[in-house]
C-alpha cells in the first residue's frame, strides 16, 4: 500500500511551494515530480520595451536575490551593445562587490531564517507563539542553552542581513532592486570615504561568517549527522562561473561528473526540454538564444510551468554546492582547504557534500569564500577612474549574459530588432535544480534527491521539508510528487 | 493597580504575483526591527501577531492552511490583511495559488478575496498589491490587478490601504501600524490613491538634493556624472515619496544618490507609463503629470 503526503504550501522558501510524496510500506519515496505553479510571463512582459530596462525589470524577477538577475542583465546587454570587453575595472569590481553583498545577506537569511528551524527549537525559546507554530514536532535534537545560543544567532542573523542591505546601498542605491548595476557598468563612484565605509561594514559580517555562521552549520552537522547521507541527488554539478573582476573570475564555472572529473563548459549545449511543462511542444529542445515562451495549459502530460534545462541532455545540479565542487576538483586552493576543514570536523568526505548537510556547508564556506575575496576587490578600486562605459542600442544584436546567482548559475538571452527587445530568456537556477521531468522522462534534481528517501514519520515528514530547503529554492514554486500510477498531481512556479 | 494588557492584532500576510521583495524590505526595518515587530509590542500595549507569512513561518502543509480558515473564522473583523503581489485573474486564477486545502488548490485571487472580505482592514504591500506593478504591465498575460480593483469588482467594503513601492520602504509600513495603533485607521490622511500622505505626500524633485542643479539647468548628460538627472530619465519630476528625505536602507542611499533616475515606481503607471526608464520624459506628458 502506498501513501501520499501532500505539504502544500511548502514554506520558508522565495515564494510558495508544494511536495506530494508517494511512500511505500518500508516508508521510502517511491517516485517524485517537481512542478510550478506561478506564472508571471516576465520574458513576454519584455517584449518591445528598451532593451536597458530589462536590467531593471529582470530584477523583479527575485527580491531575495534581484542583483543576480541585474548582473546577468546586464553581462547580456553589455554582450548586445557590443561593449563586454570594455567595462571600466571600477565597474567590475562595484558590481561584484554590490553582487558579493547580496550573496552574503542571501546565504545567512537562508541558513538562519529560511532552514534553520527544521533544526532548531524556537518554540522552547520563544514560547508556543506565531509564526514559530504550528510547525512539525519531534525530531529537535538540539537543547537546553545549545538550543538557547542557535536562537539567539537567528535574532543576530537579521540584523547581520540587514547589515548586508545596508553595505550594498553604499554602492547600489537601494536593496531589494538596486540601481547601481546598468549596461557599461555602475552609477556610483568609489570615493574613498565610501570604500572604508564598505571596509568596516564588510568586516562585521566577516566576523560573524567565521565565528557564528560556519560553527553553527558544524555545529547542526554534529547532531544531524544523518544528513550528511541523506538527499543525494543527481551529483552531476554545473557551473556557469561568475564575478567578472579585471583578473578573472572568482567562480571559474564548468561540470563536474558523478565521479567528481571535471570537464569544460559550454553554453550552447544548453537546451530547454518542455515536454512535462505547460508550453507549446514547438519550443522544445532548443538553446535559450532559439527559446520561446508559449504557454499551452493544455497539455495532458504537463505537470509544471518549470521546463527543464539540460546540459548535453543531462540533469544537473546548480548551486552553492555545485561551485564548491567545481572549483574543488579544479584545485582552487581556498576552497579545498575551507572544505577538507570543515569535512574534517565533522569527519567526512568530499562525498558528504552531495547531501542536505552538504549544501549548507558549502553554503557557509562559499559565503566566507565571497566575503573574504570582496576585501581585496575593495582595495583595487581607484576613486578617479570611471565606472561606466557609454554604449548603444544596436539596431539588431544578440546577447548572453551567464553568472552565478546564490542559488546557482543563472543566465539571460537577448535579441533585439529595431532597437527593441525582440525575444528574452532567462533559465534561472532552480528552474534546473527544481524542473520536471525532460523529454526522456529524466526526473529533476531535486526530484532525484527526494526519491529513494526513507520518511520516518509520515505526520512530521522532516526529511522531505529539510532536502528542498537545503537547495535554497528561489521562484515562487511548488515541488509536487507522482504517484505510482505517474499521475500528475501538481506544481511549481515559476518567474 | 490595573492589569496591563497587550491588544495583539492578527496579522495575514499573503504573498500574490511578487518576487517577495516587499517582505524582504520589510526585514530590512531598524527601529523597529524586524525582531521588534514579530515579537514586541510595536507601541505600548499594542502589537502585530503575526499568524501567516509564507517565507518566515515555522510552519507547512494543510496546518498552515488552517491558520487562515481559523483566522477567517475566528477573527471575523479582527484582523489585519496584507496583501503582497498582484492578483492573477485569469483563466479563473489559475497562474497562481497560495497552497491546497481538502485536495482544492486555493488561488490567489479567491484567498485575497475571502480573507478580504472579513479582514479589519487590508493593507496592500507595494505596488504590484497595489495597482498590479510589473506583473499586470503590457500585455498582463496573466490578467493581475491590485488589490483595490479586485475588491471593487467583487463588490468587498473592507477599507483598503495601499503603500505601494517597488519595494516598498519599510517605514512606510511601519509608520502605517504606527498611526493605526496610536490614533486609528481613521487617523490616515490618504491620497486619492489611498497612500498615507505622510509618507507619499510630496514629489521626489521637490526635496531632491540635485533640485539645485535642475535649477541652474546643469544636467548630467551620462550615468555616473554629477547634476540633475532629468535628462537622463528621471521620474521624480511627477513620482510622490519621501525617498530623498528618508533615505533607503538604514539612510545610506537613495536612487538617486547612487545616481540613477527616480523610476517612479510607487505611481500607479509603473513601469509602462514610467518607461523607458532612461529616456527624458517628454514634457506635454510632465505637465498632464502635474494638473
Amino acid at each position: 500500500m502506498v501513501t501520499k503526503i501532500k505539504i502544500d504550501p511548502i514554506t520558508r522558501i522565495e515564494g510558495h511551494m508544494a511536495i506530494e510524496a508517494l511512500i511505500g510500506d518500508d516508508g521510502v519515496v517511491k517516485e517524485a515530480k517537481s512542478a510550478g505553479t506561478l506564472f508571471r510571463g516576465f520574458e513576454i512582459i519584455l517584449l518591445g520595451r528598451d532593451p536597458r530596462d530589462a536590467n531593471r525589470l529582470t530584477q523583479r524577477i527575485c527580491g531575495v536575490c534581484p542583483t543576480a538577475h541585474a548582473t546577468a542583465s546586464a553581462l547580456c546587454l553589455d554582450d548586445a551593445f557590443g561593449s563586454i570587453n570594455k567595462i571600466p575595472d571600477n565597474g567590475k569590481l562595484i558590481r561584484a562587490l554590490i553582487f558579493g553583498s547580496n550573496f552574503l545577506q542571501s546565504h545567512i537569511l537562508h541558513f538562519y531564517h529560511l532552514a534553520a528551524l527544521d533544526y532548531v527549537d524556537a518554540v522552547s525559546v520563544v514560547g508556543d507563539t506565531a509564526p514559530f507554530v504550528p510547525r512539525y514536532e519531534g525530531d529537535y535534537r538540539i537543547s537546553g542553552e545549545a538550543n538557547a545560543e542557535l536562537v539567539n544567532h537567528y535574532l543576530k542573523a537579521l540584523d547581520i542581513r540587514r547589515k548586508c542591505q545596508e553595505m550594498l546601498s553604499i554602492f547600489g542605491g537601494k536593496m531589494p532592486h538596486n540601481v547601481g548595476i546598468v549596461p557599461g557598468g555602475v552609477t556610483e563612484r568609489p570615493t574613498e570615504d565610501k570604500i572604508t565605509n564598505f571596509l568596516w561594514r564588510l568586516n562585521e559580517i566577516r566576523d560573524f561568517i567565521d565565528n557564528v555562521y560556519i560553527p553553527d552549520v558544524i555545529a547542526v552537522a554534529k547532531v544531524y549527522g544523518d544528513y550528511f547521507e541523506i538527499g543525494k541527488g543527481c551529483r552531476r554539478v554545473l557551473a556557469y562561473g561568475g564575478f567578472d573582476l579585471p583578473t578573472g573570475k572568482l567562480f571559474e564555472g564548468g561540470i563536474v561528473s558523478p565521479d567528481l572529473q571535471p570537464e569544460p563548459f559550454a553554453k550552447e549545449n544548453i537546451t530547454e526540454d518542455v515536454k512535462h511543462s505547460w508550453y507549446a511542444d514547438s519550443s522544445s529542445g532548443k538553446n535559450p538564444a532559439q527559446g520561446q515562451t508559449k504557454p499551452d495549459l493544455k497539455k495532458k502530460e504537463a505537470y509544471s510551468f518549470l521546463k527543464s534545462p539540460r546540459y548535453n541532455g543531462e540533469v544537473c545540479e546548480l548551486g552553492p554546492l555545485a561551485r564548491m565542487v567545481s572549483n574543488y576538483v579544479q584545485g582552487d586552493a581556498k576552497t579545498k582547504e575551507l572544505v577538507d576543514s570543515l569535512l574534517g570536523q565533522v569527519g567526512a568526505g568530499i562525498d558528504a557534500l552531495f547531501s542536505v548537510l552538504g549544501r549548507h556547508a558549502a553554503r557557509a564556506l562559499e559565503a566566507k569564500l565571497v566575503a573574504d575575496a570582496m576585501v581585496d576587490w575593495l582595495t583595487y578600486l581607484a576613486p578617479d577612474e570611471p565606472t561606466i562605459v557609454e554604449s548603444e542600442i544596436p539596431e539588431k544584436g544578440e546577447g548572453a549574459g551567464l553568472t552565478e546567482a546564490p542559488r546557482g548559475a543563472v543566465g539571460h538571452w537577448i535579441s533585439i530588432k529595431d532597437k527593441k527587445i525582440d525575444r528574452y530568456q532567462v533559465i534561472t537556477p532552480t528552474a534546473w535544480n527544481a524542473s520536471p521531468k525532460d523529454d526522456k522522462d529524466q526526473p529533476g534534481a531535486v526530484e532525484q534527491a527526494i526519491i529513494g528517501t526513507k520518511v520516518k514519520d509520515k505526520d512530521n515528514p522532516f526529511e522531505l521539508v529539510r532536502i528542498v530547503r537545503a537547495f535554497d529554492p528561489c521562484l515562487a514554486c511548488s515541488v509536487h510528487l507522482l504517484d505510482a500510477r505517474g499521475s500528475e498531481l501538481g506544481v511549481f512556479r515559476v518567474v | 493597580m490595573a492589569t496591563k494588557v497587550t491588544k495583539k492584532y492578527p496579522v495575514i500576510w499573503l504573498q500574490g504575483a511578487g518576487c517577495t521583495g516587499c517582505s524582504v524590505s520589510i526585514l530590512n526595518a531598524v527601529s523597529p526591527r524586524i525582531q521588534n515587530l514579530l515579537l514586541d509590542e510595536l507601541v505600548p500595549g499594542q502589537q502585530l501577531n503575526l499568524l501567516f507569512h509564507a517565507t518566515i513561518m515555522a510552519g507547512q502543509g494543510e496546518p498552515v492552511i488552517e491558520v487562515l480558515k481559523d483566522t477567517e473564522k475566528n477573527n471575523k473583523g479582527g484582523y489585519i490583511l496584507v496583501v503582497e503581489g498582484a492578483i492573477p485573474t485569469a483563466e479563473g486564477g489559475a497562474y497562481g495559488s497560495i497552497g491546497e486545502k481538502d485536495g482544492e488548490e486555493l488561488t490567489i485571487a479567491k484567498s485575497v478575496e475571502e480573507l478580504g472580505r472579513n479582514a479589519l482592514l487590508t493593507i496592500a504591500i507595494g505596488t504590484c498589491a497595489a495597482f498590479g506593478g510589473i506583473p499586470a504591465a503590457k500585455p498582463n498575460p496573466t490578467g493581475c490587478k491590485g488589490v483595490k480593483e479586485v475588491f471593487t469588482e467583487k463588490g468587498i467594503s473592507t477599507a483598503v490601504v495601499n503603500l505601494p513601492g517597488c519595494p516598498l520602504h519599510p517605514d512606510w509600513f511601519t509608520g502605517t501600524i504606527s498611526v493605526i495603533f496610536f490614533s486609528g485607521a481613521q487617523a490616515l490622511n490618504l491620497d486619492d490613491l489611498a497612500r498615507p500622505k505622510l509618507f507619499y505626500g510630496k514629489l521626489i524633485h521637490e526635496n531632491c538634493p540635485r533640485r539645485a542643479d535642475f535649477d541652474k539647468g546643469k544636467f548630467a548628460q551620462k550615468l555616473s556624472e554629477p547634476g540633475c538627472l532629468y535628462e537622463l530619465g528621471c521620474k521624480g519630476h511627477y513620482t510622490y515619496a519621501d525617498c530623498p528625505l528618508r533615505q533607503w536602507n538604514n539612510g545610506v542611499s537613495w536612487c538617486v544618490k547612487a545616481g540613477s533616475p527616480c523610476l517612479g515606481c510607487v505611481e500607479p503607471e509603473f513601469p509602462d507609463g514610467t518607461s523607458p526608464i532612461y529616456e527624458k520624459v517628454n514634457f506635454e506628458e510632465l505637465i498632464w503629470s502635474q494638473k
